[in-house]
């Protein structure tokens, strides 16, 4: 690791696990959960967080001495609304259909309060190169917990990944089908994702005591 | 006039802001733990979404649409401004939060005290942005039904906002397991509730076609429906005043 000191590499790994922005922090849920019922959406939009997270970040950094703090929240919100239109118009292009069903969560990705959060915490106060690697590691650990989702959600709601039958086919009833087992219809419905959310909570912080909550 | 009514209780029930499409999640969790916060917060964003979609929508009509500069003259008729829309909506958003702020500040100083700490909050509050994205990915038709959306959907938030509040304070005095302590049994509480708002589903449309592309049905389904909307309502506020009155 010459490129990356220890300390950077922490800013990297420690955004994935014990200080994950989701589970953790409780940021960036608003545009997550409601496009986790498919895990290539999910993949989309956490490919778009990390890199509206990754450039933004370097140039809230870069422009950190240059912006009046009383004003700082709109020229943060020009910066992210920018490269999300740049997001949007790719998404149009090359992947049309998908863009149709990301509908306006692309959008939704400028107030993603993960994005802000860091803003606020890290870019405007720290150099390029280190806010750029929080940058990536928040976008990565947001990420992470949207791929976990969104893979269960589809597995158990669908029984496909990516689209693709993994369990057989529910209607000439091969694969786990032949057994009698049932895709869970309840997985698909918005709700869903807020439980996976709890449990996956619960499960981390069953693992690791010190991060439960005084209640 | 009942396609007012429509939107109104679609805006409020079936396409909730929380429990169907999941926006403003973030002050939803952070603000919820007192119910008389959780009343300033709501109130600030019905507020702040009664003024910023209809503004998004002129805006929207008269600039950004396939078109919509043909107000100009023959030759602007065929421009499409519509990449822009994300970048004008959250300078509106921005710019109107803080003149709110400023006017709310100098003419009722009791509401600013009140509201005031959360004007800052609602301006990257995704309820609001999304108000406003929706508005347009919908098309909404007149500035009068974009009002409307405004308020609706911010009564959407306010009813969920304050929900979980009351739950919250109620909910400390149950023994929760210990990891799932705070955020993970409000996550699991919001999903139930979620499931439960869900049933307002087949309310408007009457079957299970989803809410977006509802046909309009014929005028028996709708006095039947009304009677539904009525029932429905008169439930949801007979809960609401229940929690309202555990709160006491």
């Amino acid at each position: 690791m010459a490129l990356l000191s220890k300390k950077d590499t922490n800013l990297i790994l420690d955004p994935l696990a014990d200080n994950n922005p989701i589970t953790i922090q409780v940021l960036g849920i608003c545009s997550a959960l409601a496009i986790t019922a498919e895990l290539q959406a999910s993949c989309v939009m956490a490919v778009s967080v990390i890199f509206v997270m990754g450039l933004g970040n370097i140039v809230i950094s870069l422009m950190r001495n240059v912006i009046p703090s009383k004003i700082r929240i709109i020229a943060q919100l020009i910066v992210v609304a920018t490269l999300v239109i740049v997001v949007d118009q790719v998404l149009k292009a090359f992947a049309y259909e998908l863009s149709k069903t990301l509908s306006v969560f692309v959008g939704l990705i400028i107030t993603n309060c993960i994005i802000m959060g860091r803003f606020e915490a890290f870019a405007l106060g720290n150099g390029v190169w280190r806010s750029f690697l929080d940058g990536i590691g928040n976008a990565l650990g947001y990420g992470v917990i949207l791929i976990i989702i969104g893979f269960f959600r589809e597995l158990l709601g669908s029984g496909t990944l990516f689209g693709f039958p993994v369990l057989g086919d529910p209607i000439a009833k091969t694969g786990l089908y032949a057994f009698g087992y049932e895709n869970n219809g309840f997985m698909i419905i918005p709700p869903a994702a807020l439980i996976v959310v709890g449990v996956l909570i619960w499960v981390q912080r069953s693992r690791n005591p010190a991060l439960i909550e005084e209640a | 006039m009942l396609e007012h009514l429509e939107l109104f209780f679609k805006s409020i029930f079936i396409d909730n802001m929380v429990f169907a499409v999941f926006l403003g999640m973030c002050s939803y969790l952070a603000v919820s733990k007192k119910v008389a916060t959780a009343v300033g917060l709501g109130a600030a964003v019905i507020f702040v979404l009664a003024v910023t979609v209809p503004l998004n929508w002129l805006l929207d009509q008269y600039l950004l649409r396939d078109g919509a500069l043909a107000w100009l003259g023959p030759e602007y008729a065929d421009y499409n401004l519509g990449f822009l829309s994300f970048i004008l909506f959250i300078a509106t958003i921005a710019t109107m939060v803080q003149l709110v702020e400023i006017v709310v500040e100098k003419f009722s100083p009791s509401l600013y005290n009140s509201l005031g700490i959360f004007l800052p909050l609602i301006a990257v509050n995704c309820a609001i942005l999304g108000g406003s994205l929706f508005m347009q990915a919908r098309d909404i038709p007149t500035l009068g039904l974009a009002l409307n959306y405004g308020i609706s959907s911010g009564i959407g938030w306010f009813l969920a906002i304050l929900a979980i509040a009351a739950i919250r304070e109620k909910i400390r005095y149950s023994n929760v397991p210990a990891p799932l302590r705070g955020l993970g049994i409000t996550f699991i509480i919001t999903g139930l509730m979620g499931i439960g708002f869900q049933s307002f589903g087949g309310m408007l449309t009457g079957d299970n076609e989803p809410p977006e592309d509802g046909t309009p049905a014929t005028t028996a389904d709708k006095t039947e429906e009304k009677l539904l909307i009525k029932e429905e309502i008169e439930e949801d506020e007979k809960v609401v005043s229940y929690n309202e009155v555990i709160h006491k």
